[in-house]
């Protein structure tokens, strides 16, 4: 075996580095750790009878697309990719609404600029979560402040009590500077663009 | 000069980068959660007082098989732990929990055990994340 490890060593110079890399990818996944028994949990009593009855978090999370933080699941993927099918309605008249527009936010920060997905909060949520009663639907019109978010205001509403904690900087803080600009330019520019069309193609008032 | 300059700016990352490593380990350890899962809700405003353990809400059990849109749209429920007057009433005549916890969609109230599973002398509020109903513990 020794041999057969020090013949690999000559042949192969990178394979223990290789062998190092393989451990580090492998040991968070076999960290047995990651989600605790409803018993040891801090919450239950350990004399309720429902201990016995209910779902263990990791029967259900760990069949979930990983994740280092919050419930360790990544709860968008595992939307987009169909490990899940939660209901978005009970009542049959409920409008269930979603939209797709992202927008870029802090602009003129010290950090990377912020690029908030519509898309994905509104597969979770209703526009009246949040609209207007904690960001005006008007671009700009509501300062929003890492100062509030950390106290619990604002995206801090539910970042770092039910979905991905603030800790996690650079999902939210993901867009370069440069980027972001270069899509608002354009998307500017598409929008005059579509302006001036529709102009031209109405008639001139007064033209004869 | 430049090459003072170059070690100025090098000091400077480096020095940023440890009070990042500093600000994250201080924040990891601060969320450290009293082994609660992620967002898990205790609500004990009436239950003990009435004589009964605590409620327990996980959000993970609930996020698998709803949107948030269900009960916090439709439910009404505030998205703030303690914001919500959640009685045994309501939940009997179907409001709030007691719109899904009927015997139909998930199980009736006079499984009382089942959400009343909680320590006695638990405080209301969120766990396992950042305290979220007040000031946070930055």
């Amino acid at each position: 075996m020794m041999q057969l490890l020090i013949l690999l060593r000559q042949n192969f110079p990178l394979l223990h580095l290789l062998v190092a890399a393989l451990a580090l990818a492998i040991a968070p996944a076999a960290a047995p750790q990651n989600w605790q028994p409803l018993e040891n949990d801090g919450l239950r009593d350990p004399a309720s009878p429902a201990l016995k009855l209910l779902q263990q978090p990791a029967a259900a999370l760990s069949t979930l697309p990983p994740d280092t933080a919050g419930n360790r699941v990544r709860w968008v993927k595992a939307l987009d990719d169909g490990h899940i099918n939660p209901r978005t309605n009970l009542r049959a008249e409920t409008k269930v609404q979603t939209y797709d527009k992202d927008v870029l936010l802090d602009l003129n920060g010290s950090m990377p600029v912020v690029r908030f997905p519509h898309r994905v909060h509104t597969l979770w949520l209703d526009c009246s979560n949040c609209h207007d009663h904690i960001f005006k639907k008007q671009r700009g019109a509501t300062k929003i402040s890492m100062f509030n978010i950390l106290q619990g205001e604002q995206c801090g509403l539910c970042h770092g009590a039910v979905a991905f904690p603030l800790t996690e900087c650079s999902r939210c803080h993901s867009t370069s500077r440069k980027d972001a600009k270069a899509e608002l330019a354009r998307e500017a520019a598409e929008a005059a663009e579509a302006a001036q069309a529709a102009d031209v193609s109405l008639p001139k008032a007064g033209a004869k | 000069m430049s090459r003072f300059g170059t070690g100025a700016v090098v000091c400077a990352k480096v020095a940023r980068w440890l009070a990042a490593v500093l600000f994250g380990a201080t924040l990891g350890l601060a969320t450290l959660p009293a082994n609660a899962e992620y967002g898990d809700v205790v609500l004990n405003r009436a239950s003990e007082k009435e004589g009964m353990r605590p409620v327990i809400f996980p959000h993970w059990f609930h996020r698998i098989r709803f949107r948030c849109k269900v009960c916090h749209f439709e439910l009404g429920f505030k998205m703030r732990a303690g914001a919500n007057e959640v009685k045994m009433n309501d939940i009997i005549e179907g409001r709030f929990c007691g719109m899904c916890h009927n015997g139909e969609i998930a199980w009736a109230p006079e499984n009382c055990d089942l959400c009343h599973s909680g320590k006695r002398g638990l405080p209301p509020g969120i766990f396992g994340g950042h305290e979220t109903n007040g000031p946070g513990r930055w």
